[in-house]
């Protein structure tokens, strides 16, 4: 498997989520989207750690975590906001009674 | 010997009763105001002392000349403070203070009781310091900055009741007319700006009165400096100063009006200072003006129709101080005509002499007012039986100012119309003719209206004073009382009255009528004024022989040789000799015009008719009357066509259109184009998270394509 395959894979990735996020008017689908593209990023970041790694370090995965590392606290991170994300969702859903974006235009005026 | 201090004292001292009295008596010792009457009567005692002193010093002929102490340093000017003692300085010290003394005793009988009496004689004292630190000054921008101060002073007495409405008017007129005319005088005093290299190239000092007029003068080291068009151009600029504050035509209709003010300030401002600070400036820089032979026929002629105009106008007014104001005009025109046709001696002569018998003049005037309330010689009538003394003064002061020898107005204007009739040789023969007869003419006219004015105030019967006036202003019909108010949109085309009704507002007490003398310490100054206005003619200019010790042609060879100092001559200056033929003539037009006035006052024509009121015969003359008793329509001319139509509606009329469109227009413009651009942009804000998502995400891929070009 070669690195471009990696790359390629994560900007479709990337490119399905993000207009996934700009297109969908359901705040479920456009959450689920922004998840796409986090893995987007995730997928790169571990195949840069996997194949941009110096030389001499490759063999030793050990020592050059950084991207998996990172990928893990964006995995934590991102659950953290989908909790966050869904609680403004009931929230939204309870002034609403929709969980349509175009319906939240309140940040006009 | 007369040292600088002394000088300086003489300014310094009514400058220091003004300063006592503005922060220390009015505010801390405000209940006993009297303090502040024997401030000011103090120090110009003691001034009238010293310029006595300065005055022998000079006719000893001690050298008086002073340092100068540099002021101010503008580029390669240099402008100094100093004083300026010659002949005519140290005349007019004496004038001015000692005419200015007697008034302010006048004052504490006048203004006994007025609420603002310390303020008066704070006003007073900065008012006499002004014109004696103009006479004293040695340079021409000193001399400006006192110039300004005689005015503003002079307004702020001619507005003292600035609660009437009129007073405000007229003070306000009086210094806006007389600064008209300044505007030439800066513009005289800017040109020596331009020419100070010049000056400073000949070892003169641009600004220093003796270098300008040794600059003048074509054949002195200096070298003519000024000369030609630009020397006539100055000379009339100056002249234009001269003119507003000598109220010469055509700037003269703020005097006639500055009657509004406490009566002694129209004595102090026709006699000694204000009116008589044009005159001088004209005489400071005389070396000047004989060098234009133009700005010397200006003068004449200027100063010649002003004689005649003012004294026409003089004919028919009601109100007892127009009349003498318009009298303080028409003599002014005599000295600034005396003036333009070489004949500078006799018109400072002319200056001292009128000085005294105007002064007495107008305090007798504010005695009658005393008496009866009024100002309007209609409502007076009789009051000789009742005040002899004041009654007698004037009419000595009446017939010095008829020119009746031998009194005191005899003498100097017999001189003026002497220069007249040898005339300026170097103006054209008609310039010359032309001015002895509006002189001459003057003469008469000024002997008929001051019969008429002495027959109506102090002859036949009492006609009721300011209670008879009141009720018939309140009876009169509301029309009448309407056109007291300024502005020839009040008068009625017909009614040639108006300015009749203030005198019962203007400048008088309005305490009712009490027919009795004026206390003593009003008749004292008169009385002593009295006595200068019978002498002082002979006494100062014996015509003959030595007098009391006083040399043949004693004033006109004093100030005549002070002159001819100034231009760089020697010894003696040339004096007219007394002329029989021109005084026979002189004082045929006067017994005349005073014959004419008896006729028509003294007889039946001028009796109050039946009800008491006044009858004017001068009315038969018809629309010549209305023509006078409008003023030639000159106030009408100044307020109706130059302030209301140009001033308010033309040039106001443009300021209002430029503010509107052009300065609010900028502004609205401003505020136009960033509320449109608000709310253009404001449209863009939908509300739509996903729009500005889309925004965030287009921008970054243009980011990105940025980059990836550039690289």
């Amino acid at each position: 498997m070669s690195f471009e395959a990696f790359m390629i894979v994560a900007a479709v990735l990337f490119c399905i989520g993000l207009y996934g996020s700009l297109a969908r008017r359901n705040v479920l689908a456009v959450l689920m989207s922004i998840e796409l593209m986090f893995n987007a990023v995730n997928v790169t970041l571990v195949a840069m750690a996997k194949y941009l790694a110096p030389a001499g370090l490759q063999d030793d995965i050990s020592a050059v975590l950084t991207g998996q590392v990172f990928a893990v606290f964006i995995i934590t991170v991102a659950a953290a906001e989908i909790a966050l994300g869904l609680g403004i969702v009931f929230a939204m859903y309870r002034t609403n009674e929709s969980v349509e974006l175009t319906d939240a235009a309140t940040m006009r005026n | 010997m007369v040292t600088e201090a002394a000088v300086w004292a003489i300014f310094l001292l009514p400058l220091g009763s003004f300063v006592l009295i503005a922060l220390v008596i009015r505010p801390f010792l405000n209940r006993w105001p009297l303090l502040a009457a024997v401030s000011t009567i103090g120090a110009l005692t003691a001034a009238t002392v010293l310029a006595a002193l300065t005055l022998r010093s000079v006719i000893l002929g001690h050298t008086a000349v002073f340092p100068t102490w540099e002021w101010l340093s503008l580029g390669g000017a240099t402008i100094e403070m100093g004083l300026l003692v010659d002949p005519l300085t140290a005349v007019m010290l004496v004038v001015v203070t000692s005419i200015s003394l007697l008034i302010q005793i006048y004052s504490v009988g006048y203004m006994q009781g007025d609420p603002g009496f310390a303020r008066y004689f704070a006003y007073m004292s900065l008012f006499t310091a002004s014109m004696l630190g103009l006479a004293l000054s040695s340079n021409i921008v000193q001399l400006y900055a006192f110039w300004e101060l005689v005015g503003v002073s002079s307004y702020l007495l001619i507005g003292f009741w600035h609660e009437r409405p009129l007073a405000a008017a007229a003070a306000k007129k009086a210094f806006i007319i007389t600064r008209i005319g300044d505007v030439g005088f800066l513009i005289a005093i800017l040109y020596l700006f331009l020419k100070a290299d010049d000056f400073a190239a000949a070892g003169l000092n641009a600004f220093h009165i003796p270098d300008i007029w040794q600059a003048a003068q074509p054949l002195a080291a200096g070298g003519a400096i000024l000369a030609g068009g630009a020397l006539t151009w100055m000379a009339l600029g100056i002249f234009a100063g001269a003119a507003g504050k000598s109220g010469q035509f055509p700037l003269h209709a703020w005097l006639p009006d500055a009657m509004e003010g406490p009566t002694p300030v129209s004595a102090l401002i026709h006699a000694a200072t204000m009116v008589a600070a044009g005159v001088f400036l004209v005489a400071r820089f005389y070396p000047v003006f004989q060098q234009s032979d133009n700005a010397m026929a200006v003068v004449a002629l200027v100063g010649a129709f002003t004689a005649v105009m003012a004294a026409t106008m003089g004919l028919v007014m009601n109100d007892i101080k127009r009349v003498m104001a318009y009298s303080t005009v028409s003599q002014l025109g005599y000295m600034m005509a005396a003036l333009g046709m070489g004949a500078f001696a006799p018109a400072i002569f002319h200056l001292v002499t009128h000085a005294i018998f105007k002064a007495l003049l107008f305090l007798g005037a504010g005695s009658v007012n005393h008496a009866s309330g009024t100002f309007d010689m209609r409502y007076m009538g009789g009051l000789r039986r009742y005040m002899p003394a004041t009654y007698l003064l004037v009419v000595i002061a009446a017939l010095s100012l008829i020119g009746i020898i031998p009194l005191a107005g005899f003498w100097s204007k017999d001189e003026i119309l002497l220069g007249a009739w040898d005339g300026n040789s170097h103006l054209a023969v008609w310039m010359n003719r032309a001015t002895f007869i509006s002189l001459l003419a003057g003469v008469a006219l000024t002997a008929f209206y001051t019969v008429r004015m002495v027959m109506l105030t102090f002859y036949g019967q009492f006609r009721g004073g300011i209670e008879q006036e009141s009720a018939d202003a309140g009876a009169g019909g509301a029309g009448e009382e309407a056109a007291a108010v300024h502005g020839p949109a009040a008068h009625g085309p017909e009614e040639g009255e108006g300015e009749s009704h203030q005198g019962h507002s203007a400048g008088g007490h309005s305490g009712g009528v009490h027919l009795a003398e004026s206390p003593l310490v009003m008749v004292a100054p008169m009385a002593v004024l009295g006595v200068g206005a019978v002498v002082a003619g002979y006494v100062i200019n014996p015509q003959w022989i030595d007098f009391l010790g006083v040399p043949v042609h004693w004033i006109t060879g004093f100030v005549a040789d002070g002159l001819l100092a100034a231009t760089g001559g020697e010894g003696h200056a040339e004096l007219p000799e007394f002329n029989w033929a021109i005084a026979g003539i002189s004082t045929a037009a006067a017994v005349g015009g005073a014959v004419l006035g008896l006729a028509v006052y003294g007889t039946r024509l001028g009796r109050p008719e039946q009800d008491g009121r006044a009858r004017e015969p001068l009315r038969l003359l018809g629309p010549v009357y209305t023509l006078l008793s409008q003023k030639y329509y000159v106030d009408a001319l100044y307020e109706g066509l130059i302030v209301r139509r140009g001033f308010y509606r033309i040039f106001a009329g443009l300021m209002n259109w430029l503010d509107r469109r052009i300065v609010d227009g900028a502004v609205d413009l401003a505020g136009w184009f960033f509320r449109n651009l608000g709310s253009a942009v404001g449209r863009l804000q939908t509300g739509q998270t996903q729009a500005y998502a889309t925004a965030v995400a287009l921008g970054a891929l243009l980011i990105i394509l940025g980059f990836l070009l550039a690289s």
